[in-house]
């Protein structure tokens, strides 16, 4: 049997439910599209950003059922039933900003912005899993978060700032 | 990435059929195959996606050992106090390894199974140098270029590739079994003899830059059995050029057992010296009966380190394995 027969054999799409910031979608996508890939292009959700597509720089992280990952590093196929949440799905239903972002924003934690939809992510992460005790261990538990302007002490006084505000 | 299909089997034995295509491959966390398949190291017709097997991410006591499901990430199993207690060095293995989001994806059974960094290695396809591992037969740019990465222990003329697993180190040194399953049952190996050096592998008769472990084809690991040491206390030590999310140059870990100050049992494995966790044994067993200070550990950790065979790019790895590994030795007697 060729290659190809065995592809043609094969359903080309998957049909898969995924919640996105709390909206319930039903997609359909190749198996081999990326969650970073599909958040962007095919429903147009452009915050969270592709910097590698190899899992090195952390500007494409999501929480996938409440923990952060990789958006390249998946694939949608292996999202089915999963919640996930994008920098789009940080602030209010109001607008509000979600007291991260108002940190990053206080302490002026970018430049460029470029890493910032990451870093957010990550952050709200970290507090959560009560990994902000000291400066020293943020800096360890974002450091899968590259930031090519180098606003590292900036982005370490805000994550402290914020866990603060959040009472960790 | 090349189109392929996709199954997520309920049970373990759905996996097992499916894994019986051509072509077939396993995906736990994908955070190293996704990369392996963007630059043509592996092109899978299939996908068999095992990570919602049942039972098989969990840490628990199991009699005097302790069983870790081969679906734990490594974030689960660095943060485990059941992992703490009882393997220490291989909770601190798993946190030194990669970033906190990595972590969250990648399981402790894939990370065995990563692939060399040789930067020869992991390039897009196609190359236009010689790297046996992608294109057997068409030479090792690594031994005449760039050869810092290269191992110091068990390599052969065919490839001087390492291996770069953190927690794979520390298994080694934890006297580890891996629990294999296939369609035809259960068996357990060494986590110490799942993988060949170069060396060995030739001397099986495979070759020897693509022959990487023992795993039979369809084969799964299930889980790790660690066996319960009360007396002992191990400790992992990583050497990188960055603190932190950064694979590393030299690793050591250690698992030490203390009577008065004196040694009753001892086990050093070193990472990335190697395509397989390198224990110095010979130090191992001539320490035993001596007391716990540097000057004795340099002198037994010496013996093994004239074993090594250095390229000019990674001699300097000689000294850094052996300074580590007395680091961590002393580090675990502390
Ligand atoms: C940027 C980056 C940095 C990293 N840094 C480090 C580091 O510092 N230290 C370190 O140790 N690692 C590091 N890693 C590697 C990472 O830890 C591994 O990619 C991960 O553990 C692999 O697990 P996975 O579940 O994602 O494997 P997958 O990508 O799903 O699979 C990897 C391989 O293992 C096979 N496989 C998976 N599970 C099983 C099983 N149970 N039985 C049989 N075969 C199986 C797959 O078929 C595939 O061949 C890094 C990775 C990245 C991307
Ligand atoms: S060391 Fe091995 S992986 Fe690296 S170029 Fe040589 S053959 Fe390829
Ligand atoms: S784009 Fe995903 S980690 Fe860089
Ligand atoms: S602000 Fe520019 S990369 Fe971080």
């Amino acid at each position: 049997m060729s290659r190809d027969t065995q592809i043609r054999e094969q359903p080309k799409t998957h049909e898969v439910r995924i919640r996105v910031n709390g909206e319930e979608r039903v997609t359909e996508v190749e198996a081999r599209t990326s969650l970073l890939d599909w958040l962007r292009e095919a429903i147009g959700l452009t915050g969270t950003k592709k910097g590698c597509n190899e899992g090195a720089c952390g500007s494409c992280t999501v929480l996938v059922d409440g923990r952060r990952m990789n958006a390249c590093m998946i694939l949608v196929v292996q999202c089915e039933g999963s919640a996930v949440t994008t920098v789009e799905g940080l602030a209010g239903p109001d607008g509000e900003l979600h007291p991260v972002q108002r940190a990053f924003s206080a302490c002026d934690a970018y430049q460029c912005g470029y890493c910032t939809p990451g870093q957010l992510i990550s952050a709200v992460a970290c507090i959560e899993e009560g990994h902000t005790g000291s400066e020293e261990e943020v800096r360890e538990w974002m450091s899968g978060n590259l930031c090519r302007c180098s606003a590292y002490p900036q982005i370490t006084a805000a994550v402290m700032m914020a866990a603060e505000e959040l009472g960790r | 990435m090349k189109r392929f299909t996709y199954d997520r089997p309920q049970l373990e034995g759905g996996a097992f059929s499916l894994l019986e295509q051509p072509e077939a491959s396993v995906i736990a966390g994908g955070t190293e195959l996704l990369n392996w398949m963007r630059l043509g190291i592996a092109e899978p017709d299939h996908l068999v996606d095992i990570a919602r097997l049942p039972g098989w991410g969990e840490i628990a006591l199991d009699g005097e050992t302790l069983r870790i499901g081969a679906l734990a990430t490594l974030n689960k199993v660095g943060e485990h106090p059941l992992v703490d207690a009882h393997a220490r060095a291989l909770g601190e293995a798993c946190l030194l390894a990669a970033s906190a989001q990595l972590r969250n994806r990648a399981t402790i059974g894939g990370n065995v199974l990563q692939r060399t960094r040789c930067v020869y290695f992991r390039a897009e396809a196609p190359l236009t140098w010689g790297c046996n591992k992608r294109q057997p037969g068409s030479g090792c740019a690594a031994i005449a270029g760039h050869s810092d990465d290269a191992a110091i222990f068990g390599w052969s003329e065919s490839c001087a590739a390492t291996h770069p697993s953190d927690p794979l180190v520390a298994l080694a040194c934890l006297d580890a079994e891996a629990e294999l399953h296939s369609a035809s049952g259960v068996r357990r190996l060494p986590v110490c003899d799942l993988h060949l050096s170069q060396v060995e592998a030739e001397a099986e008769g495979e070759d020897g830059a693509t022959a990487e472990n023992r795993l039979e084809r369809g084969e799964l690991i299930a889980a790790y059995l660690i066996p319960l040491r009360p007396a002992s206390r191990s400790t992992y030590l990583k050497v990188r050029d960055r603190q932190s999310f950064a694979y590393s140059r030299v690793t050591a870990a250690a698992s030490v057992e203390l009577e008065d100050g004196v040694i009753g049992a001892l086990r050093i494995a070193l990472g990335s010296v190697a395509q397989r966790p390198w224990r110095l044994g010979r130090a191992e067993q001539a320490l035993v009966g001596e007391r716990l200070e540097e000057a004795s550990l340099l002198a037994a950790i010496e013996r093994d380190m004239e074993e090594a065979r250095t390229l000019p790019g990674s001699d300097y790895k000689r000294r850094l394995a052996r300074n580590a590994a007395i680091r961590a030795v002393m580090a675990a007697g502390a």
